[in-house]
């Protein structure tokens, strides 16, 4: 199953490492890591998506808590929360097609944040469900590149992670 | 006032109370060394980085002091990884100083550059790259904190040539603030009494006891454990020196090649008390059918064990020995009469054995079991990693606390000798013994010259078999007898060598001389080698292969 984490972290040299590198030293799949700063100073937030089952998730928290640099580990997968993700396509377009996919672009209030001779550049921003059904509809077109930030995530509602 | 980098880690080290460490010195902490030259800090030279962190790893275990190793940038920090990977594998509290390239060469491939906390990342439990010389002090703080509380560990702590150089202001801080590191040392009341119905329930319990006993210092909290509810005790080879080996509770190490009756009773166990250890595949074979008719209660100070390899039914995170406490308070005397007997029965069935003709080869648990007799297992034993580490684990019972030292998790060849020199360095008064195999001798065997500047008198017993035989007997059983790269025929004269850099060397052939070479070793004040020419051939039982259940053992030798 995946699950998704929020990771405070201490915003200090090397902490991405030691993070990624006990993922990979563990054989624990990442599927995503976004990371930035939060409104604490010296606090990073990581959210990290992971493919593995209730047993390894456990592991997964407790050897992150293992690191000094965690401050601390929530997982939001059952809370109600809000999950977001941000991705630019860069599409093979010209004039022939071009109205079309600004047809697909509008339906998914996405927005074309740049247009050349032959390609455009699309940015959506959408949980998973969406960013897939988008990409799908433009894989009739020729997708010539995609960049994604992985996911990030917060709860709804005043609760916060501190 | 203002004084160097160089000389805040003097300071430092000076407010952890440190008088011993071990090192090699090198271009980049020409600084450190040139500050150390005005402290009353004992350096003891090794002859190979390796050796220095080995040594100081056997100083921690003797002592349970945080062991302090010194060494250059580049190759001096490299050659420590082996090092450092033991004591993190064994949870052993140290402290490596390495230095560093100044700043601005820093990811210039300058000479002797290397990365070592990107290195070591997967090996220590936190390392440091000092960047700021005004964090120094703090960070000095936090490295011996780190290593000497909770789960204990080596930590790195990495300081360029410039920071080393640079001044600044020096303070040390009394006490330490780390958001992200707050281990459990009190278990959870009501785990404990959970815990203590589980204890008082069983009808046939097994107490497991790791390295974590030693770790805590609680060894009379477990002996009297033992004793008031009549509970036998296994131990893992970590373990092996934090419970009596000759108390009549004591089952002596489970696992791979732990004793039948171990093994046995942990497998027909109703309650397993895994106490600071962690399940590591060599003590439970297959895991999911490791003790598989019992409740386990499980204490370790490290949440992540909690659960790792074992489902547990009543997990317990605390420090071992406070737990214990606990649990005392709670618990009474129990009739574990019937079970004690079945597991009598068991040891009489397949007890541990050998045999020696006094008129042909040395067997090699012969050499260990003399050395027992003649130091009524209060000797300090470090141990190299192979066969006779699994024969001393056998026949050795060791009866007192941080008496042995031997690399259980990472397995390194080479670890014993410098370690044994490290727990004399720690222990002067005491009696300490480094159990050989060729091979690994030979993996340190620089070493000697370190033995023989300090004259420390270690005695190594070089169990000699001319071949690797730990992987010479999987071989046999795994690779269907095509030995390769196993004969070890071509090694020095061991007694000649140890002779060459000044110490005692001495070699035996015959059974009869055996024990009359222990007592020369023994009555010679500087360190000595015994070159024991034992048979080749002999392999350790009793043998769980790989991913059985443990009580499906391979007695010995089909004949």
């Amino acid at each position: 199953m995946r699950y998704v984490l929020a990771v405070l972290v201490e915003d200090k040299p090397g902490v991405l490492v030691r993070v990624a590198g006990l993922f990979s030293r563990r054989g624990y799949n990442i599927e995503s890591l976004a990371v930035g700063k939060t409104v604490e100073p010296m606090v990073s937030r990581m959210t990290i998506e992971v493919e593995a089952d209730e047993k390894i998730l456990e592991q997964i928290i407790k050897q992150l808590y293992k690191l000094i640099n965690v401050l601390k580990v929530s997982n939001l997968t059952q809370e109600p929360s809000v999950d977001r993700e941000l991705v630019l396509i860069k599409v093979s377009a010209d004039v022939g097609n071009r109205a079309e996919i600004q047809q697909i672009v509008e339906t998914f209030r996405a927005k074309i944040v740049d247009v050349a001779l032959n390609s455009i550049i699309i940015e959506v921003t959408g949980n998973q469900e969406k960013i897939e059904a988008i990409t799908m509809l433009l894989s009739q077109y020729t997708i010539l590149e995609v960049v994604r930030t992985g996911k990030i995530a917060i709860l709804r509602g005043s609760k916060t992670i501190k | 006032m203002k004084i160097s980098g160089a000389q805040m880690v003097m300071e430092a080290l000076k407010h952890e109370n440190v008088d011993t460490i071990f090192g090699y010195p090198g271009g980049n902490v020409l600084n450190l060394y040139d500050m150390l030259y005005d402290t009353d800090i004992r350096h003891i030279l090794s002859r190979h980085e390796q050796g220095a962190a080995h040594a100081a790893d056997g100083y921690a275990r003797a002592t349970g002091k945080p062991g302090v190793v010194l060494a250059t940038s580049g190759p001096g920090a490299t050659n420590l990884v082996t090092g450092i990977a033991a004591a993190y594998m064994d949870s052993v509290p140290m402290v490596f100083i390495t230095g560093q390239v100044a700043i601005p060469l820093i990811g210039t491939d300058a000479f002797q550059e290397v990365d070592i906390t990107g290195i070591t990342l997967p090996i220590t439990k936190h390392n440091f790259l000092v960047k700021d010389v005004r964090e120094l002090p703090t960070i000095i703080k936090q490295a011996f904190y780190l290593a000497t509380t909770g789960r204990c560990g080596p930590v790195l702590i990495d300081i360029p040539k410039d920071v080393q150089q640079a001044v600044a202001e020096f303070r040390y801080p009394e006490n330490v603030s780390i958001p992200g590191y707050n281990p459990t040392y009190n278990g959870h009341p009501g785990q404990i009494s959970r815990g203590a119905r589980a204890i008082a329930r069983a009808k046939k319990p097994v107490i497991y006891a790791g390295g974590g006993v030693t770790n805590s210092g609680a060894y009379e909290e477990l002996l009297q454990l033992a004793e008031q509810c009549g509970i036998p005790v296994t131990t893992t080879l970590m373990g092996l020196s934090a419970f009596p080996g000759n108390h009549p509770l004591a089952l002596g190490m489970l696992g791979m090649h732990g004793t039948y009756w171990a093994n046995m009773a942990v497998s027909n166990a109703d309650m397993i008390l895994a106490v600071g250890a962690r399940f590591d595949e060599r003590v439970t074979g297959d895991a999911k059918r490791f003790a598989s008719k019992a409740k386990i209660v499980h204490i370790d100070i490290d949440p992540a064990e909690i659960g790792k390899n074992v489902q547990v039914d009543v997990p317990i995170v605390g420090d071992v020995k406070l737990v214990l406490t606990e649990l005392l308070k709670k618990l009474g005397p129990s009739d574990t009469g019937p079970w004690l007997e079945k597991i009598a029965k068991w040891k009489e069935e397949t007890p541990l054995s050998y045999s020696q003709d006094m008129n042909g080869e040395i067997s090699p648990q012969f050499v260990i079991e003399k050395i027992y007799e003649k130091t009524q297992g209060k000797a300090l034993i470090a141990t190299e990693v192979g066969q006779h580490q699994m024969w001393t684990a056998q026949y050795y019972k060791f009866t007192r606390p941080r008496s042995l030292a031997s690399s259980g998790g990472l397995g390194a060849m080479g670890y014993g000798f410098p370690a044994s020199l490290g727990m004399q360095v720690g222990r002067p008064d005491e009696l300490v013994f480094c159990i050989a195999g060729d091979g690994s001798f030979l993996m340190n065997s620089q070493e000697l010259a370190m033995a023989v500047e300090y004259n420390i008198p270690v005695k190594v017993a070089i169990i000699n078999n001319q071949c690797l035989g730990m992987v010479r007997q999987l071989q046999q059983f795994y690779c269907k007898g095509r030995y390769i790269s196993v004969d070890l025929q071509q090694v020095p004269d061991f007694a000649k060598m140890a002779e060459a850099y000044g110490a005692l060397g001495l070699r035996v052939e015959k059974p009869a001389d055996v024990v009359p070479a222990i007592e020369e070793a023994l009555a010679f004040s500087g360190p000595a080698v015994i070159d024991f020419r034992v048979m080749s051939n002999t392999n350790v039982f009793p043998m769980v292969p790989p991913n059985s259940q443990i009580n499906k053992m391979i007695k010995g030798e089909q004949k």
